[in-house]
């Protein structure tokens, strides 16, 4: 661990295991460290994972599996790409990737904001939640892969398709199967056939185009581009049909 | 006595990694146990192995018999039953390095062989065909005999540990292939023994696999009435079996064996133009039985290239790469990374999509 001021500390995690990774991170932070760089990173799990502050944390390379899980504040930035489990059960902060991620990406998310330049994998945004003012957002540049925002029971998806793998749908099938509760967004089309049976398609009012303007506002404001060209396109606004769509799954009729 | 699959049950998942290069040229195993290694926590020590392609350039027609014996009368009784089907070219220990970490081995030989002329002419077999049926009866009939390999100009290198240290005990740095699978095992359900682990081969096929098939009672009935007989109880080793039976014996080409394996949903037949439709729908009514079902990520190695793919349902994750002549399948991006910082591409890998890699040349598996 280098300390190049007071505030801003490097590590490097070249050959380091996660655990002793993770241990120098929250060393860093503990000690004060507003800034932690971690360069040379590939594979290590749990970066980010239950920490907690307002700290900055940048990650340099393929972040591992289960990064920003539980996190409750920090802004986390990937320079790479990710891999799978990222922002699991998060509850604040917000993490922004330079890059593609893997899948389950906001599984069970609570809370906090994920900005993804690229594509994502698949199972993404499973079982998001939302209380009162506690709603978790994910914006994603690229495509998705299937089961997308599948049991969703609250918060916001908004998928781009800006990049991503030609000759692929901006999203895979299974698209909001069992969900019951929080909005996607999806810029362009999405077939009918892709839909989970419990999601409906509705036109966006007033409200929709202000809570796009925001977060594309702030996608572009982390990766550039044109927010008045990307707003400009044709959206279409996913909800659930019913809050509880199981609800008769065990009752005699 | 050491528990074997069936008679225990260890509740748990697993990594599975495969470089290779299209032209055809060859590399040491080095940046497979990389690759693998870095997954480590992927595995718990209860399984490791290799499958390596090119390695056996000295004998490129005659069987690699890679095998394990619990003890010398086992191989005596063994041997006894090479020298009444085989031709053995040369015979003796697969060399291994004494680590600390790798323990328990059974003895590991290696017999390069071709058919008995006369047995085979009596058989009425293909050599293929002849050498499959022997494999079956060695791991059926002979206790303490377990056939680890029998294709040519390649082989399986397995065992009870972390894959880097199978490595390692296998020396696999000292050969050179031209493509390598690995595994780093996380048992559920079945204990970790040294037949046990993956991968599992017939002939030229080998199988890595990350995942549970439920479907293995219904797959394994099928396959045991074309002769297969699944003696080590467990689902991997059925699904070697199924792509044997598919692309050999049947002599399916490639997509049709994906589709049989990883059907498409009939939602999504519906859609297909009339003759993609009766040939999917024709394809998963005769082969129903072995649809597989459950999550899986696998690797089927062959001489001739790869083929990777995921459950229907994308079940497990599996990230795919290029970089020139080379391919790279892996569990993780960073097991692929590790071995190739900058690739040309990267992409996750879809639920039931093959990646598919064929030597320079060749166009079906």
């Amino acid at each position: 661990m280098t300390i190049s001021n007071a505030s801003a500390v490097a590590i490097n995690a070249q050959g380091l295991y996660y655990k002793e990774l993770n241990e120098k991170i929250r060393a860093a932070l503990a000690a004060g460290a507003a800034t932690v760089r971690v360069h040379s990173v590939n594979g290590q799990r749990y970066i980010g994972t239950g920490l907690s502050g307002n700290a900055s944390l940048i990650v340099e390379g393929t972040a591992g599996n289960d990064l920003g899980a539980y996190m409750n504040g920090l802004t986390v930035t990937v320079y790479g790409n990710g891999q799978d489990g990222i922002a699991n059960t998060m509850n604040a902060g917000t993490i922004v990737i330079h890059g593609s991620t893997g899948d389950t990406l906001g599984y069970a998310m609570r809370d906090g904001e994920v900005y993804v330049e690229g594509s994502v994998g698949f199972r993404v945004g499973i079982h998001m939640k939302e209380y009162q003012e506690k709603v978790p957002v994910l914006v994603i540049g690229g495509k998705a892969g299937s089961f997308f925002g599948e049991y969703m029971a609250g918060g916001i998806l908004i998928l781009l398709g800006l990049s991503g793998r030609e000759g692929h749908p901006i999203v895979g099938d299974f698209c909001g199967t069992g969900m019951h509760g929080g909005v996607m967004y999806i810029r362009g089309n999405v077939e009918e056939h892709q839909l989970g049976k419990e999601v409906k398609v509705v036109e966006l009012d007033e409200q929709d185009r202000e809570v796009l303007g925001k977060y594309v506002g702030r996608y572009v404001g982390h990766f550039g581009g044109d927010a008045g060209e990307i707003l400009d396109a044709p959206f279409v606004k996913l909800i659930p049909f019913n809050k509880r769509p199981y609800g008769n799954l065990y009752v005699g009729v | 006595m050491l528990l074997r699959e069936g008679q225990i049950r260890i509740p748990s998942g697993c990594a599975i990694s495969g470089i290779m290069n299209r032209d055809g040229e060859v590399f040491s195993g080095h940046d497979i146990i990389r690759s693998i290694a870095l997954m480590h926590d992927r595995s718990n020590g209860l399984g490791g192995g290799f499958a390596a392609y090119g390695i056996y350039p000295d004998y490129p027609e005659h069987y690699a018999l890679h095998m394990f014996f619990e003890d010398d009368q086992s191989r005596e009784a063994t041997e006894v039953f090479f020298n009444n089907h085989f031709d053995i070219e040369v015979g003796g220990k697969i060399p291994t390095r004494k680590t600390v970490k790798i323990t328990n081995a059974p003895l590991i030989w290696r017999y390069f062989v071709l058919p008995k002329e006369n047995k085979l002419v009596e058989s009425g077999l293909g050599a293929d065909e002849y050498m499959a049926r022997c494999v079956m009866r060695i791991n059926s009939e002979y206790p303490g005999a377990f056939v680890a390999s029998s294709g040519k100009n390649m082989g399986a290198f397995k065992g009870v540990g972390y894959p880097e240290e199978i490595g390692e005990f296998y020396k696999l740095d000292t050969y050179k292939g031209y493509l390598w699978t690995a595994h780093g095992r996380f048992p559920t359900n079945t204990p970790g023994w040294w037949g046990g682990a993956h991968p599992f081969t017939l002939l030229d096929w080998s199988i890595v696999h990350n995942g549970e098939i439920s479907s293995y009672d219904a797959n394994r009935r099928y396959l045991e009435m074309f002769g297969y007989r699944c003696s080590l109880q467990t689902d991997t080793e059925a699904i070697t079996y199924a792509f044997d039976l598919l692309l050999r014996k049947h002599g399916l080409p490639l997509h049709v064996a994906v589709t049989a394996l990883a059907a498409p949903f009939w939602s999504a037949l519906a859609r297909m133009d009339d003759q993609q439709k009766a040939l999917v729908k024709a394809v998963r009514t005769v082969y129903s039985s072995l649809l597989i079902n459950g999550p899986f990520s696998i690797i089927l190695g062959s001489r001739k290239g790869f083929v990777a793919l995921n459950d229907r349902l994308k079940l497990r994750s599996l990230v795919a790469a290029e970089k020139g002549a080379f391919i790279y399948v892996a569990s993780e991006e960073s097991a692929i990374r590790e071995v190739c910082a900058a690739p040309d591409k990267v992409w996750s890998v879809g639920g039931g999509e093959p990646v598919i890699g064929l030597l320079k040349g060749v166009d079906q598996l």
